[in-house]
This record gives C-alpha cells, structure tokens and sequence, in this order.
C-alpha cells in the first residue's frame, strides 16, 4: 500500500459519513407517531369525520390547505364544498383548528418525526394549547 | 512514399464519425500516417526482444509465438506499477471533452484519434482480462480480447499520439493519454514493435550518447565549426571545452543543436552567451544529448538513456547542470531523472556566477534551464543587448507541449523574446502556454514517411501561426525546442510559407552586443542584416 | 444500441420491484434483504476498490502542469495550477472536486474555411456540476427520513432548496435540477456524433438508473402522495437495525428504493468510482516540485548503462586524435 495513511484517512471519513445513520441511530427503538384526535370538540362529535375522508386527508391535507389558502385569500371565496357534497367555511383557524386544537399533539406529531416544516405558522398564529 | 495532399485538400476535416462502431472497424493502415517498423540492428544493439525485419503494412509480424501472454502479463505488471494506468483505466466516465483537444483528431478527424476513444483501445483489452465486469458481462461492458486486429490498432494509434498532455489539462479527473500511450508503447516494445524512426536514435544514443550517433572527434569538429561561424558574423574567437575536468557548468543540450538548421543558430547564440559571461563551463562529448527518445520506448530504455547525465556530472567534477533548449529532454529531467538516478550529492544548489542568484527551486534536481538562467541575466542588467538588430523579424512564440504541461514553463522565454526583439506578438490564447498544440511531430514521430500525419497534427499550431500571420505580419517562430525547431519547418512551409523557426537563444545571439566584436553585417544565419543591406544600397 | 440496452435493463428493474411487490408481495426482499446487501456491497467494494489502488504506487511525480512554474523570485507562480507546495495541491484539489476546474477550461473547436476556432463551451461544465450537486443535495435532505429527530442542517438545506415556495408539499428545486442535468447529459450522448460514438452501455445505464430514481422520487412526493410517516417506520428500522415493513406503503416507494439499491451495488464496479477515483489522481494531487524534492520509486531497480569507460575504450584513439581529454592514455 502506497500512501496509505492518507488513503485510510480518506476511506474513514467516508466511511464514517456513509454510514453515520447507522452508528447514530443503532438500538433506538423507534416510535412511531399517533396523532392524538381527543380533543374535547372531538369528542363530542356525534360523527367523528373530517372535512373529507381519512386516507384523503392523510395524503392531500398540505393539497388542500394550499387550495384553501389560494381560494380564500386570492379568490375572496370561503365555502368548500366537499366531495360528499356539505359545506365548510375555509379557515385553517375557525374550521380546522376548531377540530384540532392541539397542534402539537396533532400536527407537530408527523411532522417534525418527517422532518416537514410547513410554512402555514409563519402567517397563521398558532392556537394556544394548555399544558399537560 | 505517398504523395502529400495539398493544404486545401487537407484542410478540409470531417469530424463526424461513421456510423460503424468503432470495435466492428479494424484500423486501416494509411500510407503517410505510419512509421517504418524498427530494423533488427537497432533493437540487437540495446538488448531488446524479438529483433527482426518486419514490415507494419503485411499481414505477419513476425510475432514470437507466445506474444499475447507477453502482451497481458506485461499489462498486469504495469497496472502493479503504475496507479496512474490503473486509474486511468478505471475512472474514465467518457464525458468527451477531451475529444476535440488533440491535435491529431482536430487534423484527421480520425474519432480513434479523440484521446477517450484512444485509450479505449487498451481499456477494452484490461475490461476483459482484468475487471470483474468485463470477465462476467463481455462484449457488454466494453471488454475485447487481444488479437492481432487489435494489436495492429493499438500500435497504428500509439504511434498517433505525440504524449502531449493537452487532453490532460481538460480532462476533469486528469487523465493523461500520454501515460496510456507511453505504457502502451512499452508493451508493443516487448514484442519488439517500435519503429525505425524512434529505435534508430535509441541505438546511436546508447552508443555514442547522442541521437545521431555523432562520435567524439566529429562533435568537437562540428561544434569548433560553429566557432569559425562565430568569428565570421562577430570577429570573436570563441574557445569551447569538451570533457573539461573541475569546470564550474557542465553544458548539455540536444544534439538537435548540433546537427542541422535551424537548431545550429540556436546553439551558435549559447556559445556566444557563454563566451560573453566568461562562462566556466564545458561540453561532455559523451552527455552531448539531453534529448531521450527511450521516453518514447520503454521507462527502463529511458533511465538507460539518462543515466550518463548525472555520470558525466560527476566525472567531470562540475558543480550543477545548465540545460539547453530542448521540450522532452526537460519533461524527462522534470519529471523522470533524479528519480531514477539521485540523489545528487556530489553536486551544489545551482548559483549564477554572475548575477549571484541562487536558483533554489532546482536544489535538488540541480540543474537549470537556459531560459531561466538567461532571464534572470536580462533581468539584473547583464547582457548589452540591441534588439533593433531583429527588427526585421516578427516574433511569436510557441510553447513546446512538455515544458509546458510537464514543467510549467511559460514566463523565461517570453521575458527573454522581449527584451532581445521589438517585435512579438502572442498566438491566439487557446492555443499557447499550457493549452499549447503540439508540433504534430513530437514522441519520435519526426520521421519522413509519415508526413502526411505530421502536417495533420501540426494543422492546429499552423492554424493558430497563419492567424498572426496574417494579421501581425509574423514571420519567426520562436521556440524552446528541439524537435520544434526541425519538426515545425516543414510545417510551415507546407502551411504557412514565409514562416521561419528559430530557437530563442537565436534571437538572442542576434542581439547580444559582444566585447570588441565587430560591426555585424549578418544575422546567425550568413544573412545579410536587412538595415545594414538598406545603408549600404544607399 | 448501448442506450436501448440499458434503458430495456432498468425497466426491467422497475417491473421486477412491480411484480415483486404487487404479485408476490416480496417487502421483505426488496424493502429489507436487498437494501442492506447493497449498502453492504457498496461500502466494501467501494473501500476495496481504492484499496486495489492504493497497492499501485506512484513511481514518478506528474503533475500536468497548467501555470507558470515556481522559479526565479520575480516570475509570478501560478501556485494552484502548478502547485509547488501541499498547500497548493490541496487547494487544485478541491477546486476540482467540488468545482470541476479542470472541466470549466472546456472549449469546442469549429472548422470554417480552413480555419479553427475554439469558443468558450460551459455547457458540459454547468450540466455536470448541476447535476452532482443536486444529486448531493438530495441525498443530503433524505437523512430525514434516516435520523430522529431530524438534524436542523437537513432542515436547513431543505428550505433553502424549497426557497420557491411553491405548492404543497413545497416544490424543491434540486429534485427537478437533477432530473434535467440527467437528461441533458443523455441527449448530449444521443445528439452529438462523436459522443455517442464513445459512448458505452456502462455510460447509458447510470444515467437511465438516476432519470428512474429521479422520476419515482418526484412521482412519490408531489404526485402519489405516499405515507412518508410509514416510509420513515421502514428506513429507521432500516439504519437502526430493527428491520420492520409497515402496512400500506405504496409499491412506487419500493421501486424507488429497488433502484437505489441498484445504483448503490453497481457502483463499486462501474466507472462511478470516478468519486474515490478523482483523489488518487496523480497528475492533479502532486505539486510539481521535482526540482526541489526528489521523488522516490519504490520499484526503482538498477539498470545496465553505457558507462563512461566503455565509451572511452571505444572511441579512445579518436578522442586523443582530436585532443579530447581522456581518463587512461
């Protein structure tokens, strides 16, 4: 071997930056993520749904809260109609947030252990939750 | 020997490639782009295998019968040898931007010219005896058996590579085709495949120590000839030694120098530098060659070769080296020499004995070259110089593609051209300093029957020598190189007549402005001094 | 026929993970056992091949010189492009790793009427470094999906890359760059003759394997939507060495993932070693200065030389004759 500390000294740094996510994370156990839906308003719910089913809020929340944002602040228009036909007032903080007043059990939970940060908080303000 | 196209046919250049790929296409030999195959006196004459008449053009050649185990345990061993061959026969990703670098492809539009696909030609053979793909996969990745197609292909190319380096510079890994080419060359050189152009001034310079096989009395004549020149132009007798012992310089230059116009004049203005300094130096009649054609044979042939440089250093009890012009006798001591044959003890840090300074970047290697030497001359005010005296010359320099890409020697010669000349005018800047194009003629390709390839490799530098012809009025093509200096004549007779080549310590013997020398009425050349012509006529 | 090869193999690839998953339902095999024996083989033959380099020594120092020389004190040096120091080796280096120096010199030479010209030609330069620092960029932010909590540099990254802000999930731009640098470095390969002439099955595939795992990743993120809370479930079992297959994750995640690993196996013995390789590279790592420090070959042997004396023996008579000075009357 010919040059050879300065070799291994390459090959450890690529090493120890390839396979960083193992070393680093080796017998965590991890947990995944249960967005909490007990909210008291929640609760009381007869019908416990959303504005559109689970599986299509699960999928196309950001989507529709895009939409939302564009209908309501460019276009003045406040009324969704959802595919089952009822009708909702678009407001992340009056219709949403009614629902799901606790972000951070809500929200916060998937998305910080997905690493999204949407960008909805930067105008919005957040509701103020009691601590546990 | 093939007739040579005229420019205008020849310039007219089709980079398209066919349409048949390439590893289906077997090289076809064209008369004027192939050397002689080297005769057996020559190969005897250095102990190198399988001497034999053979001809390049015929079907057999006369290989020994176990010629592909030679050709693959050869390869091995140097894939051991070199990281360089292993990694470049690795990691080429073939983003072509080498492609249109090379002079030979921009002069042939040959495409296995394009530096890529000419390493190819060998990375395909290691794919398949030396790569796990290329054992499992085949054809399919890129791998192909050595056969004698492909030995034929392989030696026509090698010989159409002057190891430039220019691809180097693009290259964004650094992948030097020159390395490629001269490994290659050393594998075709163990199945006694050189040509005569090359193995020829091997043999004489294993001999005599020179290229041209020039014996000891016949140096000193020749050089003591240059000397009654010298008294002729300037009323100076000069007074030269040859194997002086206890002299301060030992003097080496190429025997290009010796032997033939332009490079003479060239050695002429050494001769009367030195003589103006008071210069103690002398001339080895055995290390009379800087020049090492075994760089374009084998490393070992080449160490061979270069052994005397350092040997006769000592014997002759000198303290460091002064180096002549020469492009690859440089790129051999940059890069080659004190390698194969330091350390250097027996001689001291180089030191001018006139201006004093100590040229610490060679502590080591020990040697210097002219241009450095003469730069740092002019710069501390030594020299009594009338550059009026080349008024009549336009000047423009070419850089010699292995001071350039192999040592990095731009701003000495030009320093020097300035203040010797009036008159200098740089070629367009793609093609000087180390984006330079080769003479078309260098790594031993300055043979006659191969003219048509030379004055294809050379169309670049021609190209680039007619623009500042053109719009300068350039009529001399300075250089610091001997091969230049003979190679680059005929280039710019074919293409660019009324182009002269001189070595730059021509011009500067023009101008040196000798003690009690008379008035000069001829250049170096026994040409009248045009003014003077003008003075007289009135 | 190089480029249809190798676009048929990595649709092949792409319906294997398909019909694995779909018809099979093999998650385990290509969302556990296939993941790790590429990783595994990329690691080792990664290290394996420059280890295999690392026995080559390098027997001379050669330096392709791209600057004026370290000489006399008033010349100026070019002290990166003709390094005479580590210093300045180490600074060519990185200008050329991470910025492609080298490649940034590209011209394109034109014959018209006999005479050539070379223009300026940044396009292979531009498409190049676009698409190696998408590529790192990308698979930097994936390590969000590989570390709990996710780092504020990953964040970091990623909101500089979705600086657009456009569209929910916010579009990042790295995602589209280096699916278009791909595609253009493909049509050069298509389009221009004398590449395509070069071109090798080996330069086709990686670039078809890189457009799929490109294409895919764009399709999971802003098209399918995929439970990327699940995803996170498998690599972190992944990287935790918990290997787990959630319920309920779209079959476009595992072909993505098939695909990666892939181009993580094949890497090692494919010219994509250019990585490690670029390092090693001795015309660029060394600084020239050859005159200064004598460079060692470890395989430098003795060879048999013409000595002075045997020349003297040939040409003595001569040399006296001709009042040349010689060792032995």
């Amino acid at each position: 071997m010919y040059n050879g500390w300065k070799i291994l000294l390459g090959l450890i740094i690529f090493l120890a930056v390839a396979t960083f996510p193992f070393y680093s994370n080796i017998g965590k156990a991890t947990v995944k993520p249960e967005p909490k839906i007990d909210t008291p308003v929640i609760n009381e719910l007869k019908e416990k749904k959303c504005v559109e089913s689970k599986e299509f809020m699960k999928a196309e929340h950001m989507q529709l809260l895009n939409d939302w944002r564009d209908s309501a602040v460019r276009d003045g228009n406040r009324i969704y109609v959802a595919q089952d036909g009822e009708k909702y007032t678009i407001s992340l903080q009056n219709t949403c947030m009614k629902c799901h007043s606790n972000k951070k059990e809500f929200c916060d939970k998937c998305h910080n252990y997905a690493g999204a940060k949407p960008y909805c908080w930067d105008c919005h303000i957040a509701p103020k939750e009691a601590k546990k | 020997m093939a007739k040579l196209p005229t420019p205008d046919e020849l310039s007219k250049i089709n980079y398209k490639p066919p349409e048949k790929r390439w590893v289906n296409t077997p090289a076809e030999f064209k008369d004027g782009f192939w050397c002689f195959g080297t005769r057996p006196k020559y190969l005897q004459a250095v102990d190198m295998p399988n001497p034999r008449e053979w001809k390049p053009i015929e079907d057999d050649w006369k290989l020994p019968e176990n010629w592909k185990e030679i050709f693959l345990e050869g390869f091995a061993e140097r894939l051991k040898k070199y990281r360089s061959f292993r990694l470049f026969m690795d990691i080429c990703v073939r983003c072509g931007a080498c492609a249109d670098k090379c002079h030979f492809f921009l002069g042939t539009g040959d495409p296995k010219n394009m530096p890529v696909l000419r390493a190819e030609l060998l990375r395909s053979v290691y794919r398949n005896y030396f790569t796990t793909s290329g054992k499992l996969l085949g054809k399919l990745a890129g791998a192909r058996e050595i056969t004698f197609d492909v030995l034929r292909e392989l030696w026509y190319y090698a010989f159409q590579c002057t190891e430039c380096r220019r691809c180097s510079v693009f290259c964004p890994y650094g992948i030097d085709t020159a390395e490629i080419t001269i490994i290659c060359r050393e594998l075709l050189n163990l199945l006694g495949l050189n040509t005569d152009w090359t193995m020829g001034p091997v043999a004489n310079c294993y001999r005599t120590g020179n290229h041209l096989g020039l014996e000891p009395h016949t140096i000193k004549s020749i050089i003591e000839s240059m000397v009654e020149d010298i008294e002729t132009i300037t009323g100076i007798k000069i007074e030269p030694t040859f194997n002086r012992k206890g002299a301060e310089i030992l003097f080496i230059t190429p025997s290009g120098d010796l032997f033939g116009d332009p490079g003479t004049y060239t050695c002429m203005g050494y001769m009367m530098l030195f003589h103006e300094l008071g210069l103690n130096y002398t001339w080895s009649t055995l290390a009379a060659e800087g020049g090492n054609f075994g760089l374009f044979t084998s490393n070992e042939m080449a160490k061979k070769l270069a052994y005397k440089i350092y040997a006769e250093a000592k014997r002759l009890k000198v303290k460091w080296i002064l180096g002549g012009e020469c492009g690859h006798m440089w790129r051999v001591w940059n890069q080659y020499l004190e390698t194969w044959h330091g350390p250097t003890d027996f001689l001291e840090t180089p030191v001018s004995p006139i201006t004093g300074t100590k040229f610490d970047y060679t502590s080591s290697l020990k040697a210097v070259h002219i241009a450095e030497f003469t730069a740092d001359l002019i710069k501390h005010g030594k020299l009594n110089l009338n550059p009026s005296r080349n008024d009549y010359l336009k000047v423009t320099f070419h850089d010699s593609c292995n001071t350039a890409r192999g040592m990095g020697i731009f701003e000495e010669p030009r320093h020097i051209i300035r203040n010797v000349c009036n008159h200098f005018y740089e070629m367009p800047e793609n093609t000087i300093r180390e984006q330079t194009f080769c003479c078309g003629s260098g790594s031993g390709l300055n043979a006659g029957e191969n003219m048509e390839l030379r004055m294809r490799g050379g169309f670049p530098r021609a190209n680039a020598v007619k623009h500042v012809h053109k719009h300068y009025g350039i009529n001399m093509l300075a250089n610091i190189c001997a091969i230049d200096r003979a190679a680059l004549k005929p280039l710019m007779d074919y293409w660019v007549p009324g182009v002269e080549v001189c070595g730059v310590h021509e011009l500067v013997g023009n101008a040196l402005v000798m003690k009690g020398e008379k008035e000069r009425t001829t250049t170096l050349r026994s040409e009248p001094l045009p003014e003077k012509e003008a003075k007289e006529n009135v | 026929m190089g480029a249809l090869f190798s676009f048929v193999m990595v649709i092949l690839l792409v319906l294997l993970a398909y019909a694995g998953i779909k018809a099979a339902n093999l998650q385990i095999f290509f969302g556990v056992v296939i993941p790790y024996a590429a990783i595994l083989t990329f690691l080792l033959g990664f290290v394996y091949r420059m280890l295999k380099w690392s026995t080559s020594p390098v027997p001379f120092r050669i330096p392709t010189t791209c600057g004026q020389q370290k000489s006399l004190p008033w010349v100026k040096q070019n002290k990166i492009e003709n390094p005479s120091t580590a210093l300045g080796a180490t600074v060519r280096m990185i200008l050329e790793v991470f910025l492609f120096r080298s490649l940034f010199r590209n011209t394109k030479a034109e014959l018209r009427d006999g005479r050539l010209g070379y223009g300026s030609s940044k396009w292979l330069w531009l498409g190049s470094l676009a698409f190696h620092v998408s590529f790192f960029t990308i698979s930097f932010r994936h390590l969000r999906l590989f570390l709990q909590p996710v780092p504020s540099p990953v964040h970091f990254v990623e909101t500089l890359d979705g600086f657009l802000q456009i569209g929910a999930p916010t579009f990042l731009i790295t995602g589209s760059i280096l699916l278009l640098a791909a595609l253009f470095l493909l049509l050069r390969r298509f389009l221009l003759p004398t590449i395509r002439y070069i071109s090798l099955p080996a330069d086709y595939f990686p670039l078809f394997l890189i457009i799929a795992i490109a294409s895919t990743g764009i399709l999971m993120r802003y098209f399918l939507k995929i439970d990327v809370v699940s995803v996170k479930e498998l690599t972190m079992g992944l990287v935790s060495l918990n290997p787990m297959i959630p319920e309920k994750i779209d079959v476009i995640f595992y072909i993505h993932l098939f695909l990666i690993s892939v181009l993580l196996a094949y890497f090692p013995f494919s010219k994509l070693m250019h990585m490690g390789g670029v390092f090693l590279s001795p015309t660029r790592n060394l600084s020239n200065n050859n005159r200064m420090v004598r460079h060692i070959n470890p395989w430098n042997y003795p060879v048999k030389a013409r000595t002075y004396e045997e020349y003297e023996d040939e040409f003595r008579e001569k040399m006296k004759n001709a009042g040349i000075p010689v060792e032995k009357e």
